[in-house]
């Protein structure tokens, strides 16, 4: 292996800005490059004895191999499942004694594995984690135990109106595509994953040309640098090559999958923005008025506040790496949904054809930019944030510079991404459960109420 | 953690808990009412949570909705939540803006003005609510028979989001009537955790809630008790959307009471020593030993006004029944009462709770909820501080006689959720 000095420099030394007046939160980044080459950003927070560690493997679930569905996800399920001579249970307890934990999830895209442990207990809880990560023994036992987990999973699945739900949506737009069907798998890819499979997919996920590394507590660059070459230096240089775009396939349209539920579930959307999209903040910003977390979005308003025809709804950018779409949910009793669905199809249509108003803009700007600083309140959430602008390949000057450029959109901005992205024809609702009066609803002109 | 926690009072009865977490210029403002569902009169089951959404539909001097659009402004988030036992307000936004937050929060303590409109809209919000959380999910339906087949006098039976038949008719007039009964600031507590001291937020608080009226007709919270339960409940709860059926069983348990925790602190140690994880008993025998089962779970909520439930889950393997599956547990559990407990794991889980003080600081938002729902569940300051200390103070003697007392098949509700036999998969 080639060796590199510690380089170590502060990239950011940050004062968040908000309303003008500078705020005390100083988020100092180090960006580091260990003697064995690998690049982590870390934040030395020396007031609790702590650390929170976040690494990010790209490609996760969609390496699952032709016919293996699921494979990758059952791999990370079987990380702390045993190591070397220590079963499950013997892995559990070092853990307990340590007082560390250890999280291994797979997405779509990603492999995201976090650690948490007290500094005084490191040496002893990062050589656990390490045996997790690069000698765990998938050994046949803890395979079918936690095979039979998943498929416990896959059958509540089945009964899930908002599983149900997700995976009609995307099985119609994304065809051939991993994108199309669940990282979990399904009863039949899961039953015939063998040891082979689950350890050719550790192979295929685990590499050093894609790991993203994020820390943030008590502990030093160097002291960092040390532990992330003990880490990660074994793993192979390369792993599997990811795969390709997806193609967006679905048309504008309902789908209704009965299901006898009193309430039905609605998932609806079209295509979206890709992150590195030069209008995507633009995109953010209008779906935030639009459909956003609070209960002052138009969604909300027009669909909560004024009808009472939902407990919640929400749309929200998905920028997947191989495809980006616009989606959003609710849930109405059968015999309501039919008009909150018009609702919503009123609502994309205005929002299409008039945009936002000067007003709505400058309140979003308001309440994103003073609550963007709010996010970064302790280790584990500002390291989750380091890991995510890095797989998104934002600096870190993001931090200073994402305010900066919400506050510099124009409402002629923001109006014409409302027009380019938010596409009415294109919309397309699944309909989960026993909806009525759906087909009336739908050859009603959609602008023809709903939205006063 | 005392360090870091100051405890005051307002002349008008208001509690007030300050939190100092000096990272980040970040402040959580919360109001938390001695009053939830438990506290309603029979007849209006799911008022205190249908007033808790009423509380964003205006007052005297604030537009339906004005609140969480000043707080969106602001750049803070806000959201409120009902329990049985209380009700709690909160606003996430920078430390300089608490002023505003507590402006508007005790002007919705006292100056509620609701319309017809923002009734009747906002009840069809809770009953979506109550689609969206219990009848759309079996599981959910399940522990509401469960609840009510173990609570038949206490209102913990009943559940916080209210009965459906119920619901539909919550007026204006029982709303205002829990509101004028329980919404008085000698029936809350002030947390604020960030960025602030003490004596900031004592000053603010004096300013915008010092003045408002206590309520002098407040009763002792003093609710109908459980009558001895003599006979062990069973059900089967049947449902066609269950695709992984599972077996829970509750017992009725003492709570952690104000200075008399001890026995709480075993029962908490008991539900860790069973079911916390892959090294505890039931996972060690069901999941393990025999594979009868692909979870087992041990829980126990000590934070609670009156007699609360220590509870056991096992989810059956395939083929297994879930007659097997529960025959099975209640081998495990006395095979447990039989070799006691391992002194080993009683180490590694103290080690545990132990660190996760330390972790706790690293959260200040989830440490200010543990306060406010132990001290609107009848604890004291003085209860919270001693905690670690009680729970250190276990022996493995302690945790079996606690197991001794609380399984007692006479105080326990069985249930089953299946899916109806007729119906093939």
């Amino acid at each position: 292996m080639k060796t590199f000095a510690l380089k170590t420099f502060v990239c950011a030394f940050i004062v968040l800005v908000w309303g003008g007046a500078p705020l005390r939160a100083e988020i100092n980044i180090q960006e580091i490059t260990t003697p064995g080459g690998i690049s982590a950003w870390l934040v030395e927070e020396p007031s609790i004895p702590i650390v929170a560690l976040e690494l990010r493997f790209k490609g996760g679930g969609s390496l699952d191999a032709p016919g293996k569905r699921g494979a990758t996800n059952l791999m990370t399920g079987l990380l702390e499942e045993g190591t070397g001579d220590m079963d499950a249970r013997a892995f559990a307890r070092a853990t307990e004694t340590l007082a560390a934990s250890f999280d291994y999830d797979t997405y779509d895209d990603t492999i995201a594995v976090s650690a948490k442990f007290l500094t005084d207990t490191q040496q002893e809880a990062m050589a656990l984690f390490r045996s997790s990560i690069i000698e765990p023994a998938f050994t046949q036992v803890a395979l079918d135990r936690v095979r039979a987990q998943v498929m416990s999973g896959l059958a509540s699945d089945e009964t899930d109106p908002n599983k149900i739900a997700g995976r009609t949506f995307d099985g119609m737009a994304f065809g051939d595509h991993p994108y199309a069907t669940s990282i979990d798998g399904t009863r039949e890819s899961v039953a015939a994953l063998t040891r082979a499979d689950i350890v050719a997919a550790h192979k295929a996920a685990f590499a050093r040309d894609r790991v993203y590394v994020s820390a943030v507590g008590d502990i030093s660059a160097e002291e960092l640098a040390t532990l992330l070459d003990t880490l990660l230096g074994d793993l192979p240089a390369t792993g599997a090559p990811l795969v390709g775009k997806a193609e967006f396939l679905m048309q504008g349209g309902l789908t209704v999958v009965p299901f006898d539920t009193p309430q039905s579930v609605v998932l609806f959307g079209h295509a979206g923005l890709d992150r590195h999209d030069d209008d995507f903040l633009a995109a953010y910003v209008l779906n935030e008025i639009f459909g956003g977390s609070g209960l002052t979005s138009r969604l909300m308003d027009e669909v909560r506040e004024k009808r009472g025809l939902a407990y919640g709804v929400y749309s929200y950018l998905v920028p997947k790496d191989n495809a980006a779409m616009m989606l959003g949910q609710v849930a109405s009793a059968n015999n309501r949904v039919a008009d909150t669905i018009e609702v919503v199809r009123a609502e994309w249509a205005k929002m299409a054809a008039e945009g936002v108003t000067a007003e709505e803009l400058e309140a979003a700007k308001t309440y994103l930019t003073g609550a963007y600083p709010l996010r970064f309140d302790g280790n584990g959430p500002i390291a989750n944030i380091l890991v995510g602008m890095q797989l998104d390949d934002l600096g870190t000057d993001y931090i200073v510079t994402r305010n900066e450029e919400i506050e510099a959109l124009t409402l002629e901005e923001v109006n014409r991404v409302a027009r380019k992205l938010l596409q009415p024809d294109a919309l397309h609702f699944v309909v989960v459960g026993q909806p009525e009066g759906l087909e009336t609803a739908l050859t009603t002109d959609p602008k023809a109420d709903a939205a006063h | 953690m005392e360090d870091q926690v100051t405890i005051d009072k307002l002349d008008n009865g208001m509690e007030v808990v300050v939190i100092e977490d000096h990272r980040a210029p970040v402040v959580v403002h919360m109001v938390w009412y001695r009053a939830g569902s438990a506290d309603e009169k029979p007849g209006v089951s799911g008022v205190a949570h249908f007033l808790e959404h009423l509380l964003f539909q205006g007052t005297k001097n604030m537009a339906p909705g004005e609140l969480s659009r000043v707080v969106a402004e602001n750049g803070g988030t806000d959201n409120a939540f009902t329990s049985y036992d209380q009700t709690a307000y909160f606003q996430r936004v920078a430390a300089d803006r608490l002023g505003l937050m507590m402006q508007m929060e005790a002007d919705r303590m006292v100056n509620l003005q609701l319309g017809d409109e923002e009734i009747r809209t906002e009840r069809e919000v809770i009953i979506e609510e109550r689609n969206m959380r219990t009848e759309n999910d079996p599981g959910a339906l399940m522990r509401e028979q469960a609840r009510a087949a173990q609570y038949l006098n206490h209102r913990y039976g009943v559940p916080i989001i209210g009965w459906r038949h119920e619901m539909v008719g919550l007026d204006l007039e029982a709303a205002l009537d829990f509101y004028q009964t329980y919404y008085a600031p000698n029936n809350a507590v002030l947390i604020v955790a960030g960025d602030v001291t003490p004596e900031g937020v004592m000053e603010l608080a004096r300013e915008h809630y010092g003045a408002l009226p206590p309520n002098p007709d407040l009763e002792p919270r003093a609710r109908p008790q459980e009558p001895p339960q003599t006979a062990p409940r069973r059900m089967v709860f049947e449902d066609p959307r269950v695709s992984q059926p599972y077996v829970v069983r509750s017992y009725l348990a003492p709570e952690r009471d104000p200075g008399a925790q001890e026995k709480a602190a075993a029962l908490m140690l008991l539900s860790d020593v069973l079911g916390g994880g892959q090294t505890s008993v039931l996972n060690e025998i069901l999941q393990f030993e025999q594979k009868k089962v692909v979870y087992a779970g041990a829980s126990y909520g000590g934070v609670s006004l009156d007699d609360t439930t220590f509870s056991l889950v096992v989810v059956p393997a395939e083929g297994v029944s879930l007659q097997e599956a529960e025959d099975a547990m209640d081998a495990a559990v006395a095979r447990f009462m039989q070799d006691g407990v391992d002194p080993e794991q009683l180490i590694r889980i103290k080690r545990q709770i132990k660190a996760s003080r330390i972790y706790a600081r690293d959260n200040v938002e989830r440490l200010a909820n543990s306060y406010g729902r132990a001290l609107t569940s009848g604890l004291t300051i003085e209860d919270i501080f001693a905690w670690p200390d009680v729970v250190e103070a276990v022996t493995e003697e302690d945790i079996l006689a606690a197991a001794r007392e609380v399984f007692d098949d006479k105080t326990s509700v069985t249930s089953w959720l299946t899916r109806p036999k007729e119906v093939t998969q």
